[in-house]
């Protein structure tokens, strides 16, 4: 759970603005009769990365999935950009447009090519014209080191491929706000790195990202904030230094131990 | 260094293999000699194709194919091959395969009928080949309308003010959204043309009848038969059978309640009756629903019913494609901002078509060869004519050359639609 990161982070272009960029407030969700989200409340300025942890089962992927409305909450408000989430079919495009999601299994379209995977949004969603399309996803796959695969199907790639060439697919769309679920939790361990690299440069260009991970190192290097979730409640947030330094909550202390104790 | 360390320098290259591992030896050794019971079922099996094929060869090449009659054709086959030979009657097939293919269509109009085939195949190739110009694909556009004209004849304006049909609603999508919204747009795109064709298009077909009549003979339905007829149900049924199965596949997971509703209940009843009750009512009752004084051609109502057959099971083997795919995939679809519509037709709909690919040729393979039930509501398609031909006094008793004749028609279109299948799997195939 814990890969070294090595590297210096550049903290240039990481400031955080005070514009918010979510906010969530009482929010609450429930499956049938499981409630899964109790009494939400997080807000996140623009150039925020925030990592949510917590054991399995305690809803930490369902509050992302809320955030670009996979999942649907039941009370509560939820503001993406200034826009709230309701069943408003335009407002939910228009926030699902602005922000990216990576998911654990990579959710790439086995159909098509690499470089179609990236156009495909931007061509139908945006209305871009395919030259340029295709020129922002080269650009985007060069950033994540494999514009060379272009032209392959998802299948002949690996796992960590798979994933940056998701993130690519993300970030062609230009989003203003990065969700990640889990996106090594799939990964071999050699493949984990080149996909955290890949999510670190983008911290350092100022993107704002809520991480879902169990990837520690990434968490107190990267992260301005870290959220704790058990039992579909926020337990605990602090800054990465306290939090992994000094937790408060039992909970979070015998969570800690378990995910940072077989180093 | 010590004794037993080792560190490769170099890593090894690619060896030809021996000559045990390649050539035609090595295949019949493995894969018909390669264990005593393997070497026993090899030789039992070339038995069996010989016995089978030393009765079925000199039947079918000791043969009379200019007989006028099965005792004709006897007497022909024990002249010439000896005493007691038994050899196919093919005369029967060289005598009315015009019959088989054309029905009672007009001898010095079968130009038509074959025109309208090798053009179908032009109207299919932009969809079945990539490669194909997509320019092609207005003449598919235009195709069927084309098709209608050439095997029904008649006046030239009756196609091209049922085209033009389309043409209304295609002026209501475009101009339609700037005057009244476009979801009255889309209604009225859906409305227009109908009242145009039940009220408009009579008068106007008419008045263009009486200013430019333009046309070419025309032909009877009851006149058409064989195995055109055959073939004018199974490729409308075929075509018209995917669309709308792919529509109520969708519909059958709408959230929508009525929109579910109709097409779950429509998918069960139709695909809970029997196609024969189907082509009964097609045959018979429909005209008792219709307005008075419509007169509902019998091939296009057996060709609606069978689309809607057809439908119903396309249906639900597109779910079946729609169930395999990963809820990933409709997320990632979501989660890039893509609406249902877009979603769907691009991500979606290609890779369930792609998993049910098998099971939709198989379908259209049935639905081909099930089009040899219109006979028992009277269409004189190969069965319906085989009947009679059998009943001639010329050629009574005369069973299985007509069979394999009418076998082989249809074997060799759904052994092509087959073989298009496995070449359409292996082009889509996109794995490792």
């Amino acid at each position: 759970m814990v890969t070294e990161i090595e590297r210096e982070i550049d903290r240039s272009h990481m400031e955080v603005s005070d514009e918010i960029a979510i906010q969530i407030t009482g929010m609450n969700k429930w499956y049938g009769a499981f409630h899964v989200l109790k009494d939400i409340n997080i807000t996140v300025n623009r150039g925020e990365r925030i990592v949510v942890c917590g054991p399995s089962g305690s809803g930490k992927s369902t509050l992302i999935r809320c955030i670009n409305r996979l999942e649907v909450h039941q009370e509560g408000t939820i503001i993406v950009d200034g826009t709230e989430l309701s069943s408003d079919l335009k407002n939910i495009d228009k926030i699902r447009s602005e922000v990216g999601m990576v998911f654990q299994h990579f959710n790439l379209f086995p159909h098509l090519s690499v470089l179609e995977n990236c156009t495909l949004a931007p061509i139908w969603v945006r209305g871009i014209p395919k030259k340029e399309a295709e020129e922002t996803a080269m650009r985007y796959l060069e950033k994540v080191k494999i514009p060379e695969q272009a032209l392959k199907f998802p299948g002949q790639l690996s796992g960590g491929q798979q994933q940056r060439v998701a993130i690519a697919r993300s970030l062609c769309m230009e989003p203003r706000i990065m969700l990640f679920d889990e996106p090594t939790s799939a990964l071999d361990p050699e493949m984990i790195s080149e996909v955290l690299d890949t999510m670190i440069e983008l911290a350092e260009e100022g993107m704002t990202m809520i991480v879902v991970t169990h990837e520690m190192g990434f968490a107190r290097k990267v992260a301005n904030r870290v959220i704790f979730m058990d039992d579909g409640q926020i337990v605990e947030e602090n800054v990465p230094e306290e939090f992994f330094g000094n937790p408060q909550s039992e909970r979070t202390k015998l969570f800690l131990s378990q995910i940072l104790g077989h180093q | 260094m010590t004794e037993q360390s080792y560190v490769r320098t170099e890593m090894l290259g690619e060896k030809p293999p021996p000559s045990s591992q390649v050539g035609p030896v090595k295949w019949v050794m493995e894969n018909l000699f390669s264990s005593i019971p393997n070497a026993v079922m090899t030789l039992v099996s070339v038995w069996a194709v010989y016995f089978l094929l030393s009765g079925i060869l000199p039947w079918t090449f000791q043969s009379s194919w200019n007989s006028t009659s099965l005792h004709g054709c006897r007497a022909y086959i024990v002249e010439k091959y000896g005493e007691g030979t038994e050899g196919a009657c093919w005369s029967v097939i060289n005598e009315r395969w015009k019959q088989l293919l054309f029905g009672f269509y007009p001898k010095e109009l079968y130009w038509r009928p074959v025109v309208t085939l090798i053009l179908m195949f032009v109207a299919i190739s932009p969809v079945l080949f990539a490669s194909v110009p997509r320019k092609v694909m207005l003449f598919s556009v235009i195709y069927p309308f084309l098709a209608f004209w050439l095997l029904w004849g008649g006046s030239i304006w009756l196609p091209i003010v049922a085209f033009s049909g389309f043409g209304v609603a295609y002026l209501a999508i475009v101009f339609g959204p700037a005057l009244i919204g476009s979801l009255g747009a889309t209604i009225v795109a859906g409305v227009l043309p109908i009242v145009y064709w039940l009220f408009l298009a009579g008068p106007i077909i008419a008045g263009l009848n009486s200013v430019a009549p333009i046309g070419i003979e025309g032909i009877d339905s009851d006149q058409m038969g064989g195995f055109m007829i055959s073939m004018i149900i199974g490729i409308s049924g075929i075509a018209l059978s995917l669309p709308i199965g792919i529509l109520l596949a969708l519909g059958r997971q709408s959230p929508l309640f009525i929109v579910k509703t109709i097409c779950v209940t429509f998918i069960e009843f139709i695909r809970g009756v029997p196609l024969i009750t189907l082509l009964f009512v097609a045959s018979v009752l429909l005209n008792y629903f219709l307005p008075p004084g419509t007169n509902f051609d019998l091939i296009l109502r057996v060709i609606i019913m069978v689309t809607f057959f057809a439908a119903a099971y396309m249906a639900e083997v597109i779910r079946g494609g729609l169930a395999a795919l990963p809820k990933g995939q409709f997320e990632a679809a979501d989660a890039l901002g893509l609406d249902y519509w877009k979603a769907t037709r691009l991500i979606i709909m290609p890779q369930a078509l792609k998993v049910s690919i098998p099971n939709i040729v198989s379908n259209f393979i049935g639905l081909f060869k099930d089009t040899t039930l219109v006979s028992i509501i009277g269409l004189l398609d190969p069965m319906g004519l085989s009947r009679a031909i059998v009943a001639d006094q010329n050629w009574n008793g005369i069973v299985w050359e007509i069979y394999a004749f009418i076998a082989l028609l249809f074997w060799i279109f759904t052994f092509s639609m087959s073989r298009y299948s496995m070449y359409l799997e292996r082009k889509l195939a996109t794995g490792h």
